[in-house]
């Protein structure tokens, strides 16, 4: 198990229900796991809190099977690579020179980059497809490019696990597209890969298993057919929806309009 | 980098610290001061060499560890704005510094101490004024604190210098608008012995800036300690900027300037970025000294006067820009 939650809870202020409340969840290698659920339901917090970030009141996260708070940072990034919702850069760096920041953790401090480290970046950019926009300046990019790059810097960290928060909001179709299939793919080569979305057709379409949570618990969890089930998903986001299936199996929900009846 | 910009920036280091020793209320040509720095009975030996020379080469270590200052800082908050002045850095170590001379607790060697509580007292204000709902930092607020802490701590050291009859502290006023009028070897002394760990330590730390720069959460996640950092980059910055308020007062923009100017011409990665800001800030504040001593021959105005006319208007364009 690369990233194990067991029975976390966490509480950002007191007085308040917790953000997350005994959250039991794990990713394994060449595994793609999708985690759903409406706005505030705790999707974000699970993330920091299977990187350390949060302080848990209740339950351990291990990380290779070590407490995460145990890692030390630099060992941490050699391990799981994490791709944020959002990010702004302040100082124009290239694409290259922004990739080649994913190789921090595995560099002395005053050494310069060597092969090794230029062949994880050049492998990284083509992966995501970003070759072409390696001395490109970061401010000139779209936001799929933009995601793109950081994707790139994640996968030059060479991690095990691949942690991605809400990867193709404000991105269109065929950027969406292309983003997942890329992280299928890397799922597919051995990454670990949880990734945080709200698209719940796209995350049955590419996830192995999906985590549906709701008010910080674990409402459902398992293949995309038995977590997305009517009545379930109809409750947990507050809104009638039917469930169709795919060509390819995959169950789609169609959210129904006011009036609307399901077949 | 290449090597032809390289080439232009040594030549420019050269040239600045020769015009230093070359201007002043006598000007020597620079026959005279080659002369001067060869042989110790030449003529001009006694004013090339101990005046102009500790006055120069401490001219160019502060205005070097000013920008480094600036930069490490700019990345620390994320903000092109950021600089020791502005962020009330040098008005808390200018407050330690009068206090440690009006208590007669001074001594220079003590007064960079004094100073260097002053700055890092300001720092931990100006940080927990800006923490907005608890936990995030917003960088356009800690700027504000930063100004609003720097006019405290003037308040603060304009009260001193009118109660206080000690000897120094009369001096204070002029000393304060920054200047390297009465700059000895000694003084030369302190300040490398005081800057010289944390400069090495923001050079070391360089590749940690750039994750800085993304954010915390980002760096966290590339391999940042990024709390440890943070400390490590206030407690450096706090002592750079008490030493150089310590021995030429306080010196503001050079900080915002020249790490602006170095990333416009040069690559912003911080590996090479701080060691260049260093020689460039070098050359920035010889130069600025050069002014300030001939602009109004024979009388010398204070070396703040003229990074602030300099720095002024370039702070009002970059503002403008973050803001767009």
């Amino acid at each position: 198990m690369i990233l194990e939650a067991r029975d976390i809870t966490v509480r950002y202020y007191r007085n308040v229900p917790p953000a997350l409340d005994h959250v039991s969840c794990q990713v394994t290698s060449a595994e793609l796991v999708a985690v759903v659920g409406p706005n505030g339901s705790g999707k974000t917090t699970l993330v920091r809190a299977l990187l350390g970030l949060v302080h848990l009141e209740h339950g351990s996260v291990l990380v290779d099977g070590r407490p995460v708070r145990a890692w030390p940072r630099r060992a941490l990034a050699q391990t799981v690579g994490v791709v944020g919702q959002q990010e702004e850069s302040v100082f124009r760096l290239t694409v290259a020179e922004t990739v080649m920041l994913g190789r921090y953790a595995r560099l002395g401090a005053l050494a310069a980059p060597g092969p090794a480290d230029r062949a994880a970046v050049g492998a990284a950019l083509q992966r995501c497809d970003i070759v072409a926009l390696a001395e490109r300046s970061v401010d000139s990019l779209s936001g799929g490019e933009w995601k793109r790059v950081r994707i790139a810097r994640a996968l030059a960290q060479e991690p095990r696990a691949l942690v991605l928060d809400e990867p193709t909001a404000s991105l269109d179709v065929r950027h969406e597209m292309e983003l997942l299939e890329l992280v299928r793919q890397l799922a597919d080569s051995g990454l670990a890969a949880l990734v945080i979305t709200h698209h719940l057709n796209l995350a049955a379409r590419f996830a192995d298993r999906i985590i549906l949570l709701d008010r910080g618990q674990v409402v459902a969890e398992g293949k995309p057919g038995e977590v997305l089930e009517e009545s379930t998903v109809s409750r947990v986001f507050e809104w009638p929806v039917a469930v169709t299936t795919w060509a390819d199996g995959s169950p789609q929900v169609v959210p129904l309009r006011v009036g609307e009846k399901s077949r | 980098m290449s090597l032809p910009r390289l080439g232009i920036l040594g030549g420019a280091v050269a040239a600045s610290l020769l015009l230093g020793l070359s201007a002043g209320a006598v000007p020597l040509p620079f026959s005279e001061v080659w002369a001067g720095l060869l042989h110790a009975d030449a003529e001009a030996a006694a004013i090339v060499r101990d005046l102009r020379a500790p006055r120069v080469i401490l001219a160019f270590l502060v205005g070097g560890s000013l920008g480094v200052c600036g930069a490490a800082l700019q990345a620390m908050i994320r903000n092109p704005l950021a600089e020791p002045y502005l962020l009330g850095l040098s008005s808390g170590a200018g407050l330690g510094a009068v206090i440690a001379i009006a208590t007669n607790a001074g001594g220079a060697w003590a007064v960079p101490v004094a100073a260097f509580i002053g700055a890092l007292s300001a720092v931990a204000l100006v940080y927990r004024l800006s923490l907005v709902s608890g936990r995030r930092l917003d960088p356009h607020v800690l700027l504000l604190s930063g100004v609003v802490v720097g006019a405290f701590a003037g308040a603060l050291m304009s009260a001193i210098m009118v109660l206080s009859d000690a000897p120094g502290v009369r001096n204070a006023f002029l000393w304060l608008l920054g200047g390297f009028g009465a700059v000895s070897w000694r003084a030369l002394a302190v300040f490398a012995a005081y800057a010289s760990l944390p400069l090495a330590l923001l050079l070391f730390h360089a590749r940690s800036l750039d994750l800085m720069a993304l954010g915390d959460e980002p760096a966290h996640h590339l391999g940042v300690e990024v709390d440890r950092l943070r400390r490590l980059v206030y407690l450096s910055t706090a002592l750079l900027t008490a030493a150089s308020v310590a021995t030429c007062g306080i010196i503001g923009f050079v900080g915002l300037v020249v790490p602006h100017a170095v990333r416009t011409v040069f690559r912003p990665l911080h590996r090479s970025l701080l060691p260049l800001v260093f020689l460039v800030g070098g050359c920035f504040l010889v130069l600025a000294d050069v002014v300030s001593r001939t602009a109004v021959r024979p009388l010398e105005l204070p070396v703040g006067v003229i990074t602030a006319l300099i720095g002024v208007p370039l702070f009002a364009v970059l503002l403008r820009r973050t803001l767009a």
